[in-house]
């Protein structure tokens, strides 16, 4: 059972039971939160995923819904991380994260992930890496749009 | 098989000496301790099976219906013979009411894109029920939206069972086919077919049944049952993938269209004219999975060389025996608890997700399967995202189950339940 408790390390054991921010926030049009959805059909993970921009930073992030405990941990997880950051960073963090589960090539490089790094072991089981990389694919929906927001607000300020 | 148990070979089951019949469970010679509780969704081969299958490619090889030479009149002759071994498993009546399929899945939408175009209009209406499998559902949905049609659904009960009463009273004036599990893949249940054709028949309705998870655990005859038709697949009967089977009446064979064109289902081409085969050919075009119906055909012989009584008996003593341990579990829930019921254990855990479940029995050397098991609507109606489930085959055995059990509770210790 090695590589398993690897794989729920006491961390994904903990925001698995206990998630933080799953709550929802209220979006409306114009306003500025967003809010995206990510389904795994294969084994019925449901998330929405919550986001506050201003400035190109995440003040806020939060989310909703049911799965096991890794997606569960890796939605609490990446709220937790990635509030207060600029767009910037967390595209870093974002793609360092998918590389380290999905980039069969690359050496994972946790460094720079902090306690994220403790996703590193669900490589080894090809079947949960799906559980926990579904909140950072529904955040990319959620990047782009914030990311072409910023264009049309400098745009408009380029017309000006 | 003579309608009695074998002692000598329950006492195999039992003992789990059979086994030793499936590759799959022997490294070096040894058994591997493998616990394979998910033959609902694929079954394990037994070597005959491997056996068949090898010495029709390294013996028997050609294509079949064309060769004047020999290999060709040999493999034609084992597919032939194969289909024979299915008529006779099925007591249909001809052997040209058997056309050998991919799947159940292939099966279910020939019919729906022959049959069910042919008779189903606008308002018309096509009869099925909550515990289908998305193999059931979704090639009426789509022949519902290229036609019009109604998809009507008969909903089931807590214990997972169908509700007759809402049944009967779906069926009215426009119900033109009704599609039907034998026995539901996410809860086990046993559905009273026998009776629900001849509801439908009453209405001239014709009715399909779907056998996919019903002919590994029971004896089918469809004279008996009078069904129209009646479909299923070999790899879940310990036969080879890619092979499935579609018994019709031959009345209503005979009247539908072809689905696929192509080779070996016509009888003459031109530009102008092509006429088609007469039956099966008619269904079976291009050239088909020889190998699989020879497997499969291999499969049900070695099915019946133990027989169903023996098969009943052993999978009974494992029914009750599971049953009784879930029950000692505290915080489990099964779904579905059908009073007439395959040994399927379609299951939840209080606070622990399937998904967590799945990984952990996998890490004790046991296969199970986790998630809505292809019936998301069974799911919705239950209220759960998705369970563990267990689901038996012939070499299963109450050591199994204890296997199951024991990684169960080394979960919820570690999950601190």
């Amino acid at each position: 059972m090695s590589d398993l408790r690897d794989l729920y390390q006491s961390l994904i054991l903990d925001h698995g039971q206990n998630p933080r921010n799953k709550r929802s926030m209220e979006c409306h049009e114009g306003g500025q939160c967003r809010c995206t959805e990510g389904y795994n059909p294969l084994c019925g993970d449901k998330l929405t995923l919550f986001v506050k921009a201003e400035d190109g930073v995440l003040e806020d992030l939060s989310f909703e819904g049911h799965g096991c405990a890794i997606f569960t941990a890796s939605s609490s997880m990446l709220t937790e991380v990635l509030k207060g950051r600029s767009i910037e960073e967390i595209r870093e963090i974002q793609n360092k994260y998918l590389q380290m589960l999905t980039d069969e090539e690359v050496e994972p490089d946790p460094e720079g992930l902090g306690k994220l790094a403790v996703f590193g072991g669900v490589k080894d089981f090809p079947a949960r890496v799906k559980c926990a990389t579904l909140p950072w694919r529904a955040l990319e929906a959620i990047l782009q749009a914030v990311d072409e927001d910023k264009v049309k607000s400098e745009d408009s300020v380029a017309t000006e | 098989m003579s309608g009695v148990v074998s002692e000598s070979l329950l006492t195999r089951l039992r003992t789990g000496n059979l086994r030793t019949d499936f590759p799959i469970f022997q490294t070096d010679g040894q058994d591997n301790g493998l616990v394979y509780l998910d033959s609902g969704a694929s079954a394990q081969k037994p070597q005959v099976v491997l056996d068949a299958v090898n010495n029709l490619y390294a013996n028997s090889y050609a294509n079949i219906h064309r060769g004047v030479y020999k290999l060709s009149e040999d493999a034609t002759k084992l597919y032939e013979g194969a289909r024979e071994t299915v008529r006779s498993f099925l007591n249909a009546r001809h052997r040209k009411e058997i056309i050998f399929v991919r799947g159940t899945t292939e099966a279910i939408n020939l019919l729906a894109n022959t049959i069910g175009r042919d008779r189903l209009g606008k308002g018309d209406e096509v009869l099925i029920t909550h515990m289908e499998h998305h193999s059931n559902i979704v090639p009426w949905q789509l022949l519902c939206q290229s036609s019009g049609a109604v998809l009507k659904v008969v909903p089931i009960t807590e214990a997972g069972e169908l509700d007759m009463d809402a049944f009967a009273d779906l069926i009215g004036p426009q119900t033109k086919m009704i599609s039907v599990a034998h026995v539901s893949n996410a809860l086990g249940t046993i559905n009273p077919v026998k009776e629900i054709v001849a509801m439908a028949h009453e209405q001239g309705i014709p009715v399909i049944l779907d056998g996919a998870q019903a002919v590994p655990h029971m004896p089918v005859d469809v004279q008996d049952l009078d069904c129209d038709f009646y479909v299923f697949s070999g790899h879940k009967l310990y036969g080879p993938t890619g092979i499935g089977v579609l018994y019709g009446k031959a009345d209503l064979l005979e009247q539908m269209p072809p689905y696929e064109g192509g080779g070996d289902m016509i009888e003459s081409v031109t530009f102008e004219k092509t006429t088609f085969a007469p039956l099966p050919a008619r269904f079976e075009a291009g050239t088909p999975n020889i190998a699989g119906a020879v497997g499969l055909g291999a499969a049900i012989d070695y099915v019946q060389g133990i027989g169903f009584e023996t098969i009943e008996a052993h999978s009974a003593e494992l029914h009750r025996y599971g049953n009784d341990l879930l029950a000692g579990i505290p915080g489990l829930r099964q779904i579905g608890t059908a009073k007439n019921k395959a040994t399927l254990f379609s299951f939840v855990l209080d606070g622990i997700h399937p998904h967590d479940v799945g990984t952990f029995l996998a890490e004790e050397n046991v296969a199970v399967r986790t998630g809505h098991h292809c019936a998301q609507p069974v799911m919705e109606r239950f209220q759960v995202p998705a369970t563990t489930r267990a689901s038996l085959g012939i070499y299963n055995t109450k050591a199994d189950l204890d296997a199951l059990v024991v990684a169960i509770g080394k979960l919820r210790k570690f999950f601190g339940k």
